[in-house]
């Protein structure tokens, strides 16, 4: 029997569903914790640092991202605005500016904010689907701004944005400090979004997730909540952004792009929506998947929608949320 | 700055608005019976283009054919999709129906690509359409003028489908409230089944006829779909009347801004959609929800 959903712009109830979870012990979620961060210090002896400086930037978009869907159920198709943007302002900043990494990493950041801050704005004035439609078509003219922009070189974008060194002293042009100091960044936000979710506020997006018009019978103004989450997405979207520009000493259209936005979606989806690893574990077979398809060219797009297909269809709650289901606990 | 060039641009917006309308249309019928947001309708406007180039090239099946069969193969490859995929994700929330034709555009595209290169073919225009009109202060192309002429029919006819005919009607109801109309012994789920293949033809009919004007080539739909998406921000799904005549009138914008400040022609549809997000959010035709 198939019976279409309400035809109201609801704010959608089931987006992220995971089943009512009870309060994760916080000594075991430690110990996870704990043992993400040693494989991930391990890492580069074993595997090219290179390859897990992109998947831990990504990881980190993606943990953005998934504050603003898994937790508060705004589905932004827009988020390459905030990635790409932080990178192209960070390697202005590094390169032009000669801002050392730490004060060009920040100010890509807090670039971002700003720019979250404005499409935010603007977008949470409509619900559900109309969100998605209008943050992808703000961050559709950004892109155009950034084709035709000075500063961000067109087509070539900038390149050659210096490294640097870490607080005026340890030279970032060797990979495996550059690995770690990414890894630092990445903890970092990983933690921060970890208290924001547990945080007060963090349930108060959850409970606007959940029922919109209820959370605002209480007297929460969602509005602002949804306004700050944004804010918090975009600016750790950025952090990110940033980072991966002056990494790879180059900022280019790729990230402004729709096809990047739909890559966070995809990580975070098939990672599992509204877990607190999903997005890692996410990014990391993302990375893994098109670094062995490279080869294949233009069939890394196909692979990607096939992905995207068989999520939607099969695997809602993507790899974490089923093995969350598995094991009885949130993780 | 020359009338000539004034007229020209006007003309051309005006083509561009007609896909705009016949897009923005295909998608507001479509979400208002399913719910559902159609990000693969970029790729299967491009798809209607590409069977017509297939059509002429492989099968030497010309233009005035391709009209009718392009979008029928189409629409069926739309209806198969409804069956197999689009009717699963029924009662979820619509971001899911978002993502999974996200998904399917990629697909689209992707195969498109690998199988065509990305640099496109050109499409003749058909011999009947060739040539044009000296109006006196403009020239007209002969094809251009039939491209209007055909999607404001083609709108019309949607339109009084949609709003004056008793299956519009029952379409009408649904929307409203589907769980009754069924009560009432008609067959939802095949109405839905077919919205979406209606829908999706308009799209690759949209297809065909850009095919003469722009490139054959699979990117053709990518960047439309999200100018479409705007113009149906700007207009508000709620009205099949409004997504046509937002659709028209953007074009119309869009071109008068390529003559006065082209820097501006790429964006001037995302600014107006932040401008009537801040005066009216529901759109200019939507109803507030």
């Amino acid at each position: 029997m198939t019976a279409p959903g309400p035809s109201v712009e609801a704010a959608g109830p089931t987006v992220g569903a995971i089943p009512a979870v009870i309060p994760a012990s916080t000594r075991s979620l430690r110990w996870l914790i704990v043992g993400m961060a040693v494989l991930l210090v391990v890492a580069p002896f074993v595997f090219y640092p290179v390859i897990l400086m992109k998947a831990l930037c990504l990881a980190l978009f993606a943990c953005a991202f998934n504050l603003l869907l898994g937790y508060s159920g705004l589905l932004s198709f827009g988020h390459a605005l905030f990635f790409g943007g932080a990178g192209y302002i960070a390697g202005q900043a590094a390169l032009v500016w000669g801002f050392p990494f730490e004060l060009a990493v920040l100010t890509g950041t807090a670039a971002a904010a700003v720019l979250g801050l404005a499409v935010g704005w603007l977008a949470i004035r409509r619900q559900g689907i109309y969100f998605a439609m209008i943050t992808l078509a703000l961050a559709q003219m950004f892109y155009f701004y950034c084709l035709r922009a000075k500063f961000t070189g067109g087509e070539d974008g900038i390149q050659g944005i210096p490294r640097g060194k870490l607080l005026g002293v340890l030279s970032l042009n060797n990979n495996l400090t550059m690995y770690f100091v990414v890894l630092a960044l990445f903890l970092f936000g990983f933690l921060a979004i970890l208290r924001i979710v547990h945080s007060p506020f963090g349930h108060v997006l959850t409970a606007i997730r959940e029922n919109e018009p209820r959370a605002i019978s209480l007297g929460y103004k969602t509005d602002h909540y949804k306004l700050i989450a944004f804010v918090l997405s975009a600016a750790l979207s950025g952090l990110a952004g940033g980072t991966k520009s002056i990494v790879f000493e180059l900022a280019s259209l790729t990230d402004v792009y729709w096809t990047t936005s739909g890559e966070v979606i995809l990580i975070v989806l098939l990672g599992g929506l509204g877990t607190l690893f999903g997005p890692v574990v996410g990014a990391f077979v993302i990375v893994v998947v098109e670094n062995y398809l490279a080869q294949l060219g233009g069939w890394v797009t196909v692979v990607q929608g096939a992905l995207f297909v068989v999520c939607v269809l099969a695997f809602r709650r993507g790899i974490v949320g089923e093995l969350s289901r598995l094991l009885h606990r949130p993780l | 700055m020359t009338t000539q060039a004034l007229f020209s641009q006007l003309l051309i917006g005006l083509i561009n608005g007609s896909f705009y309308a016949l897009l923005s249309l295909g998608l507001a019928v479509i979400f208002g019976l399913l719910n559902v947001v159609n990000f693969c309708h970029g790729a299967l406007y491009m798809l209607g283009a590409l069977v017509a180039w297939y059509l002429l090239e492989h099968l030497g099946i010309g233009y005035w054919w391709a009209l009718l069969i392009s979008p029928l193969v189409v629409g069926l490859f739309g209806v198969v999709i409804e069956r197999t995929m689009l009717r699963r994700l029924y009662g979820l929330d619509p971001l899911y129906g978002l993502l999974l034709t996200f998904g399917l555009a990629l697909i689209i595209q992707g195969v498109a690509r690998n199988y065509f290169g990305v640099s496109g073919e050109p499409y003749d225009i058909p011999s009947q359409l060739t040539g044009g009109k000296n109006l006196g202060f403009m020239f007209l192309p002969n094809y251009r003028a039939w491209v209007v002429a055909v999607s404001v029919v083609i709108c019309s006819l949607t339109w009084f489908v949609v709003e004056r005919t008793r299956v519009g009607a029952y379409l009408r109801a649904g929307t409203e409230n589907s769980i009754l109309v069924q009560a009432f012994g008609i067959n939802v789920p095949r109405m839905l089944t077919l919205t979406y293949g209606a829908g999706v033809a308009l799209a690759a009919l949209a297809g065909v006829m850009a095919a003469p004007i722009t490139r054959v080539s699979p990117l053709m739909g990518a960047d439309l779909i999200i100018v479409v998406f705007a113009v149906v921000v700007i207009g508000g799904m709620g009205s099949i009347f409004g997504s046509i005549v937002t659709g028209f009138a953007l074009g119309v914008i869009e071109g008068l801004t390529k003559v006065f400040y082209p820097e501006a022609s790429n964006t001037v549809i995302f600014l107006i959609m932040a401008i009537v997000l801040l005066v009216k959010p529901a759109g200019l035709f939507g109803r507030t929800t």
